[in-house]
C-alpha cells in the first residue's frame, strides 16, 4: 500500500491537494477562502492529469534530428488538456471574486452564514 | 455526406456567435434577433430529428474530419435531435413569455445583455446534448455554470448575489469532481471520445484492479453532476436559486439547466460505460436510493413551504428524484422513463415557473401564499397554465406526468427484483399523495375570491405569455397523450447509441 502511494508520490500528492481543496471550497465560510481552495482543488487535478501525461527519458512532442518514431515522445494532449482546465478555472475564479466584490458591498462582510443571516432580515419579497 | 450534417455544428457555432453579435446590438434589436435566432435553430433541429427517425440511426461529425481516435466529433442521433428539440423550444417559451419581467427587472442598458448570456447558454446546450467528446462536455458544462450564474445575478438584489454565490459553490465542487472523474477515466481508457473509450472499457470489464478505478472514476463523475443537478441531499441550494432569479432564468435554469447534465451523465453511462457493465455497478443502488429519498424529501419540503416558487422549486428536487430512480434501475426501460421523465419536467415546469411571477403581479407582487387568494381570478390565463401545470405535477392522465409516471412503474415491474418493484410503486404513491396535496391547496387557494374581489379588474393575458403557453400546453399533451411514440422514438434512439 504504502509502496504504491510511494511510487505513485505525485498522483497521491495531487489527490491530496484535490482533498485539502474541496474541503476548503465545502466547509470554509469566507468567501476568499473558499476560491483558495477551488483553486487549490483544481491544481490537484492538473497535477494527476500532468502526471499522469508525462512519461520519463521521453521528449516533448515536437520533432527533433527527424525521429518521428512515437515512441520517443510524449502524448501532448494531456498538456492540452491542462491548458484548458487552467483556462476555465481562471475564468470561474474571476466570476466568483466580482460576485464577492458583490456581496461585499452589499452587506459589508465575507462570511457566507453571516451574509445569510443578514439576507434573511431583508424584505425584497416579489 | 449530406448538408444536414452540418446542422449540429451550426447550432453551436452560431449560437456562440450571436452570443457576441447581441453584445453590440441595441436592446429590442437584440430581442427580435435572439427569438428569430432561436426560431431558426429549432427548424434546423426539427431538421435533424425527421433525418435521423428517416434514416433510423445516427451520424457522427468529426470535426475537421480527423479520424476517429483523435479528432473532436459531434454525433446527432434520434435521441440527441429530440433532446435539443425540446431545449430550444423551453427557451425560446421561456425568454418570450418572462420578457415583461425581464424589462422589470434589469437595467435597460443591460438588457441585451442578457440574451448574450441566453445565446451562450443555448451554445452550452447544444454542445453538452451534441458532444461525442467527455472533455468538450467539461468545458461546455463550465460554460453553462458561468452563464447560468449570469443569469442569476442580473437581478440586482442581494438575495439573487447571494443565491448566485452558493449556486456557484455548489457548481464547482460538482464541476471538480466531474474534471477529476474525467481525467481518471482518461488515464484508464487513453481516450476522450466516448466510442473509442467504450471499447476500451469493454476490454479492462474482465479486469477486476483495472474495474476499481473505473468504478471509483464513475462514481466521482455521478457525484459532481448529481450536484450540479440538484439530487438529494444536495438539493438545498434550489429553492433560493430557482426563487430569487428572474422568471425566464429561473424556467431556464430548472428546466433546461439541471436536465442537461442528467442528459451528459445518462450518455456517459450508456455510451462510454455501456448498460451491461453499468448494470453491476455497486453506484445504481446509490442513486436509487437518493432519488426515492429526494422524491419524498422534497415532496416533504413543498409542502412546508409559505411561497408558491418555493413550493415549485422543491417539486423540482422531487422531480429530478424520479429521473435518478429511473437511471438506478439500471434497465433500459428504466432509462427510457428516465428521459421521459427529463422532456415530462421540462415542458411541465418551465410552465409553473413562467406562471407563478404573473400570479404574484396581480396579487401585489407577493409570492406568499396568503396574498395569492383570487389570484387565478383576477389573471385568468395564467390561472389555467398553473392547473395545466400543476396536473400535469400530480399525474393526472393525458398529461405528461401521468406518462412519465407510468413509464417507472412499468421499468420497476421489468427490473426483475421484488424488492424495487415494491420500493418503486410506494414512493410513486407516496408523491402523487403529497404532489397531490400540495397543488391541489394551491389551485383551491388561487381560485377561491378573496373579500374584496368585485373592484378588481381581471388582467388579460398578452399574446406574449399566451403563445408560449399554448405551445408548452401542446407539448404537455403531446407527451401525455402521444407518449408511445415518445418512449419508442427514446428506445430506437438508445438503440442506435453504442
Amino acid at each position: 500500500m504504502i509502496e504504491t502511494l510511494l511510487t505513485n508520490y505525485e498522483e497521491a500528492a495531487a489527490v491530496i491537494l484535490f482533498g485539502i481543496g474541496f474541503t476548503t471550497l465545502l466547509f470554509q465560510r469566507n468567501l476568499i477562502k473558499k476560491l483558495i481552495g477551488m483553486n487549490i482543488m483544481d491544481t490537484g487535478t492538473f497535477l494527476f492529469l500532468a502526471s499522469m501525461g508525462y512519461i520519463r527519458d521521453r521528449k516533448a512532442p515536437i520533432i527533433t534530428d527527424g525521429i518521428t518514431d512515437v515512441s520517443a515522445y510524449i502524448n501532448p494532449v494531456p498538456a492540452g488538456l491542462v491548458l484548458t482546465g487552467i483556462v476555465v478555472s481562471v475564468s470561474v475564479t474571476a466570476i466568483m471574486l466580482s460576485l464577492s466584490v458583490r456581496l461585499y458591498r452589499r452587506y459589508h462582510t465575507l462570511d457566507l452564514d453571516d451574509i445569510y443571516i443578514l439576507s434573511k432580515h431583508q424584505t425584497e419579497d416579489r | 455526406m449530406d448538408f444536414i450534417w452540418n446542422f449540429p455544428l451550426f447550432t453551436i457555432v452560431l449560437s456562440l456567435f450571436s452570443g457576441v453579435l447581441c453584445m453590440v446590438l441595441k436592446r429590442r434589436t437584440a430581442r427580435t434577433y435572439t427569438m428569430i435566432f432561436e426560431l431558426i435553430l429549432i427548424c434546423m433541429t426539427g431538421a435533424v430529428l425527421f433525418y435521423t427517425i428517416r434514416m433510423d440511426g445516427s451520424f457522427t461529425y468529426p470535426m475537421g474530419e480527423f479520424p476517429a481516435p483523435w479528432g473532436n466529433e459531434i454525433r446527432a442521433g434520434i435521441l440527441e435531435s429530440m433532446i435539443a428539440l425540446l431545449f430550444l423550444i423551453v427557451m425560446f417559451c421561456s425568454v418570450l413569455s418572462g420578457r415583461k419581467f425581464l424589462e422589470l427587472d434589469i437595467d435597460e442598458s443591460k438588457q441585451n445583455l442578457y440574451y448574450t448570456l441566453i445565446n451562450l447558454m443555448t451554445a452550452a446546450l447544444m454542445a453538452m446534448t451534441w458532444t461525442n467528446d467527455i472533455f468538450t462536455g467539461y468545458v461546455f458544462l463550465e460554460i453553462l455554470t458561468l452563464t447560468s450564474c449570469g443569469l442569476l445575478i442580473v437581478r440586482e438584489i442581494g438575495r439573487t448575489t447571494l443565491a448566485a454565490v452558493r449556486y456557484m459553490i455548489m457548481n464547482l465542487l460538482g464541476s471538480g469532481l466531474f474534471l477529476l472523474g474525467v481525467v481518471l477515466l482518461y488515464d484508464v481508457t487513453g481516450h476522450l471520445l466516448m466510442v473509442p473509450m467504450h471499447e476500451e472499457i469493454s476490454v479492462l470489464a474482465s479486469d477486476p484492479a483495472a474495474m476499481t478505478v473505473i468504478n471509483m472514476a464513475i462514481g466521482i463523475l455521478t457525484i459532481g453532476l448529481s450536484i450540479k443537478s440538484g439530487l438529494f441531499p444536495f438539493h438545498y441550494w434550489m429553492p433560493d436559486t430557482y426563487g430569487w432569479a428572474t422568471p425566464t432564468s429561473g424556467s431556464v435554469l430548472s428546466a433546461l439547466v439541471s436536465k442537461c447534465y442528467i442528459f451528459l451523465l445518462i450518455k456517459i453511462y450508456l455510451r462510454v460505460v455501456g448498460l451491461p457493465i453499468f448494470a453491476g455497478m455497486p453506484i445504481r443502488n446509490i442513486l436509487l436510493v437518493l432519488g426515492m429519498c429526494g422524491i419524498v424529501m422534497g415532496s416533504v419540503s413543498a409542502l412546508h413551504a409559505d411561497n408558491i416558487n418555493r413550493m415549485v422549486a422543491f417539486s423540482s428536487a422531487a422531480q429530478i428524484g424520479y429521473i435518478y430512480m429511473g437511471i438506478g434501475l439500471a434497465t433500459e426501460a428504466g432509462f427510457t422513463a428516465a428521459v421521459f421523465q427529463i422532456m415530462a419536467h421540462a415542458v411541465t415546469k418551465s410552465m409553473l415557473f413562467l406562471t407563478t411571477p404573473r400570479l404574484a403581479a396581480v396579487s401585489g407582487d407577493s409570492l406568499k401564499f396568503r396574498n395569492l387568494q383570487g389570484s387565478a381570478l383576477r389573471d385568468r390565463s395564467a390561472g389555467v397554465s398553473f392547473c395545466i401545470g400543476a396536473f400535469s405535477m400530480i399525474g393526472i392522465p393525458i398529461f405528461a406526468g401521468f406518462s412519465a409516471k407510468l413509464q417507472f412503474a412499468t421499468a420497476a415491474v421489468y427490473s426483475g427484483s421484488s424488492v424495487k418493484l415494491v420500493l418503486v410503486m410506494l414512493v410513486l404513491a407516496i408523491s402523487s399523495l403529497l404532489n397531490a396535496l400540495y397543488f391541489i391547496r394551491t389551485i383551491i387557494r388561487i381560485y377561491s375570491p378573496a373579500e374584496d374581489e368585485e373592484q378588481r379588474w381581471p388582467v388579460r393575458g398578452r399574446i406574449n405569455y399566451n403563445i408560449p403557453m399554448a405551445v408548452l400546453t401542446a407539448a404537455n399533451l403531446m407527451l401525455g397523450l402521444f407518449s408511445w411514440v415518445i418512449a419508442d422514438l427514446i428506445e430506437r434512439g438508445f438503440a442506435s447509441f453504442v
